[in-house]
């Protein structure tokens, strides 16, 4: 349930859902974006879902913040039970090559290498929320002996496709980007297309992710 | 008919392609984006007869020259530029809000965005863009929208797939008005700031940074003190949203932000000061001043009202 509905400036609307980053409210979360999406309500033209807060953002030349609270706050939502969540497998190469940090997560979590990819490929993955840059998929939980801080000073480009960790969550650049996430390997599936039209992401918030290690010669053929 | 286009001799600092931006996809990482100052947009199409929606150039500080080739086709260029006209070696001061007819070969010389930072030339017809989500807005840092996502460059070509029929003069007199106090309402993290932050962010002066571009204007000034947590769970952005990272100086988010951010809010502009906050040059002071939401939502009317007033005039 919403705790707490706040303006964020004159066009848009804090849906606060609790401070704890767990499975349980963010799938609340979820479930209200994807029930306000459904209905179309005019006005509305963005929706942001995080781990606890969805954003809800309007056109203040069409509506305004009493307007969409009301709206929001006799919204039905238990109705809105179905759901379209995937279950995703995504082909991950660890390479030298491929996994710049191992040797700083190796070091950090005190584990092999070895043991460290046998905890990231048998986990199963929820996705939190997809952004920051475009496509960008947050997926969590990692168990207590995975979790390291960022790096301390972040690396200016990320390749493409860099499978990253940082705390209990997983990242996939999906484009190059700056970023200080502890890089574990590289996918060499298409996690964001650009090109297409509709649903150009391939991961959504509330989709199931696991991770399936490949060799480097499968991930030479894989685009062929 | 022939073939109308323009080539690009110079390209300028920041030239784009800008419509009225995408909606419905901040839950998948691709902000807003479109025209950083909406109403000059909005003149800059009403001006040329065309649909308010259109595609327009939007530049900044220094803005492209141009060289016409094909029949005729009328032009207009909104903000506060200083741009020449060159018709038959003959060259001419331009006047923002006005349209020109230029003729094969003329050219349209965008020199400066004067003491603002961005400007808007719009052609009586559409430009020949492959569209991005429905929109052509370039976002250079994530390569989203027309040509490639990327800024126009030098030697390039923009080819025009269609001119208006009725072409006729037109001309209004705006002058676009100057902000030194932003208007904001509290973020949701305003209770992050020691009482002297908070203090320090309404009454003192901050300087707007050189690091400022479409995505964020960053700010100079007092270290806002926090006293909470310099981070907070990443949760969603919007334009005009005003976090304070660590080094305590606030970042404004403008149309190309990250989606998502893990910074304290302290504060939100009101929509109203949008337009005129973005065209706060680089070395400028402004200050910001406390309102609440009934009287931004009560301002933006009455600026709505005034840019519906605008329109209707030509």
């Amino acid at each position: 349930m919403i705790k707490n509905i706040l303006n964020l400036g004159d066009a848009a609307l804090y849906c606060d859902f609790g401070s704890d980053v767990n499975k349980k409210i963010n799938s609340e979360v979820i479930k209200y974006f994807n029930t306000i999406k459904e209905q179309n309500i005019t006005g509305i033209n963005n929706l942001t879902p995080s781990y606890n807060k969805l954003i809800i953002s309007y056109d203040l030349k069409v509506t305004n913040y009493k307007e969409i609270k009301d709206k929001i706050e006799k919204l039905n939502v238990a109705e809105a039970l179905k759901t379209n969540n995937k279950k995703i497998e995504i082909p991950v190469c660890c390479d030298p090559s491929f996994s710049l940090d191992m040797e700083r997560l190796e070091n950090k979590l005190n584990l092999t290498k070895e043991k460290i990819l046998e905890n990231f490929f048998n986990k199963e993955f929820f996705c939190y929320m997809t952004g920051f840059i475009a496509g960008m998929p947050f997926l969590g939980d990692l168990d207590e002996n995975m979790r390291v801080q960022r790096l301390e000073t972040p690396r200016v480009k990320v390749p493409k496709g860099s499978v990253g960790i940082t705390e209990q969550f997983a990242d996939i650049y999906t484009f190059e980007s700056p970023g200080g996430w502890n890089i574990i390997g590289n996918t060499p599936l298409e996690v964001f297309d650009s090109s297409k039209e509709i649903d150009p992401n391939l991961i959504n918030p509330g989709d199931t992710i696991k991770f399936k290690q490949i060799s480097l010669e499968e991930y030479k053929n894989y685009n062929e | 008919m022939s073939k109308n286009y323009f080539e690009i001799i110079r390209a300028g600092v920041n030239t784009t392609f800008q419509d009225k931006g995408r909606n419905n996809l901040y839950h998948i990482g691709i902000p807003f984006s479109g025209a950083m100052d909406n109403r000059n947009y909005l003149l800059a199409n009403k001006l040329v007869g065309n649909k308010l929606d259109l595609p327009v150039i939007e530049f900044a500080y220094q803005g492209p020259l141009l060289k016409f080739y094909g029949d005729k086709i009328n032009i207009v260029i909104t903000g506060d530029v200083v741009f020449k006209i060159k018709q038959n070696d003959k060259e001419i001061d331009g006047n923002c809000y006005e349209t020109y007819e230029l003729k094969d070969k003329d050219e349209i010389n965008i020199l400066s965005t004067n003491k603002s930072v961005y400007g808007y030339l719009a052609i009586s017809g559409k430009f020949d863009l492959k569209l991005q989500w429905g929109s052509c807005s370039i976002n250079t840092k994530a390569n989203i929208g027309s040509n490639d996502g990327k800024k126009l460059a030098n030697e390039q070509i923009i080819n025009i797939s269609g001119i208006n029929e009725n072409i006729n003069k037109k001309k209004i007199n705006y002058q676009n008005s100057k902000i030194e106090n932003i208007r904001v309402m509290k973020g949701t993290n305003f209770d992050y700031f020691s009482d002297e932050g908070k203090k320090d962010f309404l009454e003192k002066e901050f300087t707007v940074s050189k690091l400022s571009d479409r995505m964020g204007m960053r700010l100079e000034g007092p270290e806002i003190e926090n006293i909470v947590n310099t981070n907070i769970k990443s949760e969603g952005l919007l334009k005009g949203v005003i976090q304070v990272p660590a080094d305590g100086n606030p970042i404004i988010m403008l149309s190309d932000h990250g989606t998502i951010g893990g910074y304290p809010k302290i504060a939100v502009v009101a929509s109203v000061d949008y337009d005129r906050l973005v065209q706060i040059s680089p070395g400028s002071k402004i200050k910001f001043k406390e309102i609440e939401l009934s009287d931004a939502e009560t301002l933006f009317k009455l600026y709505e009202m005034e840019t519906q007033n605008l329109l209707s005039q030509i």
